[in-house]
């Protein structure tokens, strides 16, 4: 597959890394002149702008968490002039005031750049007709993604999410070949397809670019067979960019290539702050080298993952992460036993003929927690039996507790009950008062 | 000789089975047999009806999810000992129960119950090795 920026994607490890300690001691000066909050905490720990000579220097900096950026709310962390700030984003602020971040035109010429790498990755070209449905906005992923696709001079429809009918149509009158959607938007597309009597084959749709929300490899099977097309993973956070900052490539398709000519990536123990070494499963912790307006140092993403060193077939030379395990907050701990939705979900997808839609509830019974599966009961799996639909409870309820430790239940539910999602899907109600 | 009848999943919330009764009320279909077999989670409705393929179209189309399998409509002697009698033949080839339930309506001096096998063929070739009559999906019907 051509790359879109090759002479960078494949730059050797030393030069890489020599390149990456030049723009880390210069951005710590900037920050360091620029913003308040990293000099007041640079001070507080002792650390002065001259101590960071390169990438090992880093584990002196503090972190930087996502409730910093809510203190300096709206533009305290930015190191521009607003005059110099062409756009702005913000995440949703469901625990609070949303978290707003600034780019210049610097800036969204670089993310497009990125992000027309990772389609590129996927095997886009320009001569691709990119359907995307990630939602424009105040979210990241929508605009970020379409100058992407224009930076690589394909043809983008700017669908955004929702109205799942009028995107098929538009899909087969116009003949989109990428697809960019959140994993389980993309679901719900296929599904509402089946009910079209649209065939997948029909379509020209040949990859999908999904991110935006943990999913598992069972997850990427099912939407593979069910829209008959290479899914692969793309990872992004608005604080640190938006999608873009790590793809999967379509000759690897085993972990995402971290573009680390722009971005530092570290694992560190959740609970110490530890740096851990490659390989090892932790928080991945991002330091942006290159941003203008909203440069992050350190920023705890709480989400878990490890990162792969091994040289991949593509010939990048970017490190990869692994696909993102869970989040730290999303992490359940029922009884003691630590638990991420998606790895029911991978055991769920497993399980052949059940349906890719469920949802974790779980609770507090007096001293005891309690979590309750549901999955929709599909025609492939319903029987006129009690027993049948009895032993299919069993069954996921033993590969939960095999795999994964925890004992739960399982309630069949009635099919299209839980509620399909058109962004990021809500897989977990926490009914626990604690 | 065989029966088809249709189940449909219910989840165990109040008016679930009304919505199927009143999706085919609206449909004019009729009943012929029904029961509902029920566990703490959810339950299970079948039912026998003229027409079969209508009423599966129906339901899906309410969004539930819809089965068909096929069973045997038998029928029994309305006196003490009729029903022991086609179960011992039954039981002597093996046969075995699923579920089973009567069926609203009687054949002459018969009652008749609907029966699951988990043979249905074996089942058959017992209970006419014993001269018990069978009814068709037509005389299911007619009745």
């Amino acid at each position: 597959m051509p790359m879109f920026d090759e002479k960078n994607e494949t730059m050797p490890r030393a030069e890489l890394e020599k390149l990456q300690s030049e723009r880390l001691s210069a951005l710590i000066k900037r920050v360091y002149d620029k913003v308040p909050h990293y000099r007041d905490q640079m001070d507080a720990n002792g650390v002065k702008p001259s101590d960071i000579k390169g990438v090992g220097d880093l584990s002196k900096l503090p972190f930087t968490y996502k409730d910093d950026l809510r203190k300096t709310y709206p533009f305290g962390m930015f190191t521009v002039a607003l005059e110099d700030v062409v756009r702005v984003h913000a995440s949703s602020g469901t625990t609070g005031k949303p978290t707003v971040v600034g780019y210049t035109q610097g800036d969204i010429k670089t993310w497009a750049g990125l992000m027309a790498r990772s389609i590129a990755a996927a095997g886009g070209t320009k001569k691709d007709m990119v359907h995307n449905a990630y939602g424009y906005g105040l979210f990241t992923g929508g605009l970020g993604a379409h100058y992407g696709g224009e930076a690589l001079g394909a043809t983008v429809i700017p669908v955004s999410g929702g109205n799942t009918k009028r995107q098929i149509m538009l899909m087969q009158d116009f003949g989109s070949t990428v697809l960019l959607s959140t994993p389980s938007y993309a679901l719900n597309i296929a599904e509402v397809m089946a009910e079209m009597g649209v065939d997948p084959r029909s379509l020209k749709l040949k990859v999908g670019i999904f991110g935006a929300e943990p999913w598992s490899d069972n997850m990427r099977e099912e939407i593979e067979k069910k829209l008959d097309l290479v899914a692969l993973n793309i990872y992004g956070l608005s604080e640190v960019m938006g999608p873009g900052v790590s793809m999967e490539c379509l000759e690897g398709r085993n972990g995402l290539h971290i573009f680390e000519d722009h971005f530092i990536a570290e694992i560190i123990d959740p609970e110490t702050g530890q740096q851990l070494p490659y390989g090892e499963t932790g928080e991945l912790v991002f330091t942006t080298i290159t941003k203008e307006a909203f440069p992050v140092v350190r920023y705890r993403t709480k989400d878990i993952t490890r990162l792969m060193p091994e040289p991949c077939k593509c010939g990048r030379t970017h490190v990869r992460m692994d696909r993102i395990q869970g989040r730290t907050d999303d992490m359940l701990i029922i009884r003691g036993v630590n638990l991420f939705p998606t790895q029911i979900e991978h055991v769920l997808m497993g399980i052949e003929e059940v349906e890719p839609h469920y949802m974790l509830v779980v609770d507090r019974k007096g001293s005891l927690d309690t979590i309750e599966v549901q999955v929709e009961v599909s025609e492939e799996v319903f029987s006129d039996e009690v027993k049948v639909l009895e032993a299919l409870s069993k069954r996921i309820q033993g590969e939960i507790k095999d795999l994964l430790g925890v004992s739960c239940s399982v309630k069949l539910v009635e099919p299209k009950t839980i509620a399909r999602s058109e962004g990021k899907a809500q897989r977990v109600i926490d009914n626990r008062k604690i | 000789m065989k029966v088809e009848q249709i189940s449909v999943f219910l989840e165990n919330k109040s008016g679930r089975l009304a919505e199927v009764t009143d999706l085919l009320a609206r449909a004019d279909i009729n009943l012929r047999a029904l029961s509902l077999a029920d566990t703490s989670d959810f339950g299970i409705l079948r039912l026998i009806v003229r027409d079969t393929e209508k009423a599966k179209a129906v339901l899906k189309e309410g969004g539930f999810t819809v089965g068909k399998t096929e069973v045997l409509a038998v029928e029994v002697p309305d006196r003490p000992g009729g029903m022991a009698g086609i179960l011992s033949a039954l039981g002597a080839k093996e046969v075995n129960v699923e579920y089973m339930y009567a069926f609203v309506h009687r054949s002459g001096e018969n009652a008749v119950i609907i029966f699951r096998f988990d043979d249905l063929d074996r089942a058959i070739g017992a209970l006419k090795e014993k001269g018990i009559r069978i009814l068709t999906g037509e005389e299911v019907c007619a009745l």
